[in-house]
């Protein structure tokens, strides 16, 4: 059928894959229809994934144009969110995003990372699958049921132990963060919940990169006479230390966009407060509660707005985090 | 050699030499101390982290087993107050935004991973490698958003299609990107030899490269299907959620997570029980789906292989 299609393979099969960098796919050139056709639809299926994102973004950007036209900048930084007369800004919005998502990775970057040097360095073979399955899992609970259960389990216990316990008996009351009255549905439960759901994608891409992190490099340290932990502390962070910030990052992408649990944990309110007792609201979750609800075009402009910052925001931090794995997993500086 | 850790020598070392094997030593214990103290600190961690996922699933368990019955399963959600509810719509709502999001996300996802893995050092491959990754990262709240205002504004009334066609955008990146992985593991002389015997490169991709991929894809399948059937966001203003039977597709239909979501807001305490009823069945759904995954693969190309 493909005479010279399979001529040519019988060439390429002679010059080894690596040595002139290109495919396999790129070497054969097919000659068949049938070659020409699967070429051209498997390259049109990837092409869909460029179109797709380039249309998310322009579609997003035109529904949100009226809104960011209106408002200009101030969009951003304005403070007010009333439907009523037509005035919106982002500025709670996004403030309380920034600052769940920071209290997040606070919380969970350092149990993470301990979860991931955990698995690498410390625990014996037959516990590694099992606790790196149910760190996995985390990741697998829908949105919802976090939730679900942080309504339910996680507010209360705020509410009655932890929230008591950080201003009373640590004595953080004295300071405007930990402020104020204890309702439950509040900045600092929103925090803890996406705390949880973030960590286990930290975690997996800090595991990944350490379990990255050549045996000669170990083994140099403990022939130095170094202990475990300076091993760990001097050998192998330090080598894995862009790629556990990529994940960290990558985290932070999560967390900025989650939608669900801190919808249904951060009480929903405008008003910006230093206290992480207060209500407050995050771009995500604005979106998630007022969308339904808006019959004003200015309105839903201001939510797609709100959703065109989401998008472009989490645009960067992951193509900042993709970079910072991805120069960890091609190896160390210098060698080939 | 001066042992420095051993400082009763019969040399009788100097004044200073003594003074620097005492602290050599003193530091020596210290070290090993903190290094000891590291180990608990780092499998505390370990434990913590692990716990919240056990609490999750024991208050789904106890909470959720209570309010399960054949009813459930069966019956369509009720008023407050009537009894014998259930979320049998829901259940089949989810099952039919799933198979919308498979019908095209799979043979978009599936097609991108192939031509990463053929032509991986283009220019377009890194492209599409890169933005996949970027599509993959992007809130779902954003995408659906984008399904609203794409699909449901102009006709002016919500559909499964379009809560469909939102989560088929989340799962084309996951799709696309394991497929390549998948794809790139076949060795390349399986399919040299399938070209040398003739084979068009269409017939070998299709009847030895995929072929020798499947249970690796499968697994990313699954894997994506796990993560989608828990979504709610995309699906808020695009399925939009409906209390009675449909399976139009161009009429809004009702999926497990916003049920969920409606009855655990609700302030009556028999909806917030088929809310722990419903994210227990969605859990188990997802556990199920994410155990078959890793048996999937067990012992063949493209997983289980170590290296």
């Amino acid at each position: 059928m493909s005479a010279d299609g399979s001529a040519a393979a019988t060439t390429a099969a002679a010059s080894s894959d690596r040595t002139d960098g290109r495919s396999l796919g790129e070497r054969i050139v097919g000659s068949s229809v049938g070659d020409r056709a699967y070429v051209a639809i498997i390259t049109g299926f990837a092409v869909c994934v460029p179109l797709l994102l380039a249309f998310i973004f322009i579609e997003v950007l035109l529904a949100g144009w009226p809104a960011l036209q209106t408002f200009g900048f101030g969009f951003l930084t304005s403070a007010t969110w009333d439907p009523v007369h037509r005035q919106f800004g982002a500025g709670p919005a996004i403030f309380g995003t920034i600052v769940t998502s920071i209290i997040a990775l606070i919380i969970a970057t350092p149990l993470a990372l301990g979860v991931a040097v955990f698995l690498s360095e410390y625990a014996p073979a037959w516990m590694r699958q099992p606790v790196g399955f149910l760190v996995d899992l985390l990741a697998a609970i829908p949105s919802v049921v976090y939730g679900l259960w942080g309504i339910f389990v996680l507010i209360p216990v705020m509410r009655e132990h932890v929230m008591p316990f950080l201003r009373d008996t640590l004595g953080l009351g004295a300071t405007p963060f930990f402020t104020g009255p204890m309702y439950g549905n509040s900045v600092l439960a929103a925090s803890v919940i996406l705390a949880i759901m973030v960590l286990p994608y930290i975690s997996a891409v800090s595991r990944e990169v350490l379990l990255a992190v050549p045996r000669s490099q170990r083994e140099a340290a403990l022939a130095l006479g170094a202990t475990r932990w300076e091993m760990i502390q001097k050998a192998v962070l330090p080598y894995a230390r862009s790629g556990i910030i990529g994940g960290v990052i990558l985290g932070l992408g999560r967390a900025l966009g989650e939608t669900m649990a801190v919808t249904m944990l951060i009480g929903n309110s405008h008003e910006v407060s230093a206290s992480l007792f207060a209500p407050g609201y995050t771009m995500a979750s604005l979106i998630a509660n007022e969308f339904a609800e808006a019959s004003d075009d200015l309105h839903l402009s201001a939510l797609m707005a709100v959703g065109f910052v989401l998008l472009v925001v989490t645009l960067i931090v992951n193509a900042i985090a993709r970079w910072l794995v991805w120069r960890v997993a091609r190896g160390p500086k210098g060698a080939p | 050699m001066t042992a420095p850790a051993r400082p009763e020598q019969p040399q009788r070392p100097t004044l200073r030499q003594r003074a620097v094997a005492e602290r050599t030593v003193r530091t020596l214990v210290r070290r090993r101390v903190v290094s000891a103290l590291m180990t608990v600190v780092v499998a505390l961690a370990a434990i913590a982290t692990t716990l919240p996922l056990l609490f999750i699933l024991y208050h789904l368990a106890s909470e959720g087993a209570s309010a399960i019955s054949v009813d459930f399963f069966t019956k369509l959600p009720k008023p407050v107050g009537v009894g014998g509810a259930g979320m049998a719509n829901a259940i089949v709502g989810t099952l039919t935004l799933l198979a919308i999001a498979c019908a095209i996300g799979l043979p978009v996802g599936i097609g991108a991973g192939l031509y990463l893995a053929d032509f991986k050092g283009s220019r377009l491959a890194t492209l599409v490698r890169f933005l996949a990754d970027v599509l993959n990262g992007l809130p779902s709240i954003v995408l659906g958003i984008f399904a609203w205002e794409f699909l449901v504004r102009p006709v002016k009334h919500f559909s499964a299609l379009a809560g469909g066609i939102a989560l088929a955008a989340m799962m084309i990146p996951m799709v696309t990107r394991t497929t390549e992985e998948m794809v790139r593991l076949v060795p390349n002389a399986l399919r040299e030899a399938a070209l040398a015997l003739g084979y068009s490169r269409a017939r070998t991709a299709i009847t030895v490269v995929l072929r020798t991929a499947t249970a690796g894809i499968v697994t990313g399948v699954l894997v994506a299907v796990a993560r989608i059937a828990g979504e709610t966001a995309p699906l808020m203003f695009t399925a939009f959620g409906n209390t009675f039977w449909s399976l139009r597709l161009t009429e809004p239909i009702a999926a497990l997570p916003l049920q969920i979501f409606e009855y655990a807001k609700s302030p009556y305490d028999e909806w917030h029980q088929l809310a722990w009823a419903a994210a227990m069945v969605l859990i188990v759904v997802v556990l199920v789906i994410s155990i078959a995954a890793r048996f999937v693969t067990r012992g063949r190309v493209g997983g289980g292989h170590g290296d």
